[in-house]
């Protein structure tokens, strides 16, 4: 295998994570809701600008972290509260509409209070690449897969093992169910925004110091997220994973030996090929609509 | 006499018409006509835009795409080849019913979410393309494009630009109008409530859907051309997301399933940013906002709010029990 070769992978495997953690929020609410939550790039925003904007003024940078995942996964509540939750029983159209007027308020927000330039975060631990096989790997790399996988992990005990979880879990199978057996369900739905939220400001804060951060990315985030999600097949938690870490790759890939301008169009091709040919993705189970 | 003025195609075009043949009284100076051009050529667009959305159920968040496809196909071929934009205007408004057709089989058969997302990703890779195809685009910094001309007289002044666009605005609603009282308006409505219960009373919902996503492209790519010729230059803004995004906000907000809700909310929108100089910085939050608040508080919009509730006073103001 060449050094270059492996370079590309290193970097796809690394920015793939990214997208994963994001497709995993894409995922949690679309199987406690039935929402796609077009402002779930947002939260990866949150993230990094407010880690970026609080380390700034002089907080240690892992309670900025903190903060950051805080006031994002608040926003994500917010959100379900005041704009999802009133609307719960209208067309899919009107929360398409909803969810992306959320996107569109939150990004003007962020310019508005921060401001329109691109702003770089220090590396959690140094900057010196790892040699491995002929290619550099950034340490933040290994923070972004390291953390990535933690919370892959204890995103498999949550659902598989506590009561919360499972009860997540109900919800998504048969909602009238759930509520049937005492579940709360929107209870369930309030912690999903929480949650998906929470993750999403990890990844923004987990790529800020490789790709920057600023008060657009996420919208590009965002959509690549999605595209994972729908490659991998929206609704499965191994799917997201699988399916941004295919989509990371592509893309690093296509931009080393093909395009690097077009390196953003990959994603989008990606997604809609699997949307046109294969709309349940690699993993997903047959989607089956109720009349 | 009075049901022919209270019908939408007759009274409601008359007075469409009417509007637009006055409005010119108001319009003080050059600068007043520009936005009124600029809301007639939206309004258009916010025409084929409300049929698809509004009527058949089927959301676009790439319309922009379709809007820029038609302004970058005038602007290349005349521009760059020399065609008189007339021919320009035609080949690129072809191209586009064309493409629609073709990449509108897959991308309806897509419901929901999925066609949002499908949309929306065509619209991304159309923008991706006409910033980074810079000899033929002149990229992210855009190009110029030459006037318009019709039959060899070069169509200028803001006068002349408003009676054609308005004329155009006005076979647009017309044609709106009559598609949804024909036919297939009534199949795009059956459709719009149950796909599945379209199709067992007999309608062939992929066809009326894939004519309605033509349609409006067709209307998206017209305005498109003639945006372009109008203001002269273009930039790969107006195939935007953004762009997208604030063409749904005035169907939207104007009302879903109402034509001239359509107009209306492409001449509020329009306008409002043009009004509040200070509204620049506030754009993006502000249309946020409205798509928000439309959505949570006035789902149908806002003419069809505000003609029912000029309805229930009509009907209470008759001692009746008021209409629905």
């Amino acid at each position: 295998m060449s050094a270059q070769l492996v370079q590309y992978l290193l970097s796809g495997v690394t920015i793939g994570a990214i997208y994963a953690l994001v497709a995993l929020g894409f995922s949690i609410i679309f199987n406690a809701s039935h929402v796609i939550n077009f402002a779930q790039g947002e939260f990866v925003m949150i993230g990094g600008m407010t880690t970026v904007s609080l380390a700034g003024a002089g907080l240690p940078p892992l309670a900025a972290m903190i903060a950051a995942v805080l006031l994002a996964a608040l926003v994500g509540l917010a959100l379900e509260k005041l704009a999802v939750e009133p609307a719960r029983h209208a067309p899919v159209v009107t929360l398409i509409i909803i969810t992306i007027g959320a996107s569109i308020l939150l990004r003007g927000l962020a310019a508005l209070v921060w401001d329109k330039k691109v702003h770089a975060l220090a590396p959690f631990s140094g900057s010196a690449p790892i040699e491995i096989a002929g290619a550099a790997l950034l340490p933040q790399s290994l923070w972004v897969l390291g953390v990535t996988l933690a919370i892959v992990l204890a995103l498999w005990w949550f659902f598989g093992r506590t009561l919360l979880g499972k009860a997540m879990l109900a919800t998504s199978n048969q909602r009238v169910a759930a509520q049937l057996v005492g579940i709360n369900v929107r209870r369930v739905l309030l912690i999903s925004f929480g949650l998906s939220a929470a993750l999403g400001a990890v990844a923004g804060i987990l790529i800020a110091p490789i790709t920057l951060t600023s008060w657009d990315v996420g919208i590009m985030l965002g959509l690549k997220g999605f595209a994972a999600a729908v490659l991998g097949g929206l609704g499965s938690g191994p799917g997201a994973v699988l399916g941004g870490l295919v989509l990371g790759i592509a893309e690093t890939l296509s931009a080393g030996y093909l395009s690097s301008a077009y390196k953003d169009v990959i994603a989008f091709v990606l997604m809609l090929a699997v949307l046109f040919f294969m709309p349940s993705g690699i993993l997903g189970g047959r989607a089956v609509e109720r009349v | 006499m009075r049901s022919w003025l209270a019908s939408p195609r007759t009274g409601g075009l008359a007075a469409l018409a009417a509007v637009i043949a006055l409005l010119p009284l108001g319009l003080v100076n050059n600068y007043f006509y520009e936005v009124a051009i600029l809301v007639g050529l939206n309004a258009i667009v916010c025409v084929g835009l409300n049929l698809l959305i509004g009527y058949a159920g089927q959301i676009s968040l790439g319309h922009a795409g379709f809007f820029g496809l038609g302004a970058y196909g005038s602007a290349i071929l005349s521009a760059r080849f020399g065609w008189p934009p007339l021919a320009a205007l035609i080949a690129a408004t072809l191209t586009v019913a064309l493409l629609a057709h073709v990449i509108g089989r897959p991308i309806l058969r897509l419901r929901g979410h999925y066609l949002a997302m499908a949309t929306l990703g065509m619209g991304v890779i159309l923008s991706i393309v006409a910033a980074t195809e810079d000899h033929w685009t002149g990229g992210p910094d855009g190009m110029s494009v030459p006037p318009f001309t019709l039959f060899g007289t070069s169509l200028s002044g803001e006068g002349a630009w408003y009676s054609v666009v308005g004329a155009l605005l006005v076979a647009a609603v017309w044609l709106s109008l009559n598609l949804i009282e024909s036919p297939t308006g009534r199949a795009l409505r059956a459709l719009s409530g149950s796909e599945v219960a379209a199709e067992v009373s007999g309608i062939d919902s992929a066809r009326q859907k894939l004519m309605v996503f033509v349609i409006s492209a067709v209307f998206a790519s017209v305005a498109g051309s003639l945006t372009a010729h109008y203001s002269g230059f273009i930039t790969p803004s107006k195939l935007s997301f953004f762009h997208s995004i604030e063409l749904v906000t005035m169907v939207v907000f104007g009302g879903m399933a109402s034509t001239y809700g359509a107009v209306v909310g492409a001449a509020v929108l329009t306008t409002l940013p043009q009004l509040l100089t200070v509204f620049k910085d506030y754009e993006m939050v502000v249309f946020g906002a409205i798509m928000m608040g439309t959505m949570i508080f006035m789902p149908k919009g806002l003419v069809p709010s505000l003609g029912r509730l000029a309805g229930t006073a009509v009907g209470a103001l008759r001692g009746g029990k008021g209409v629905r």
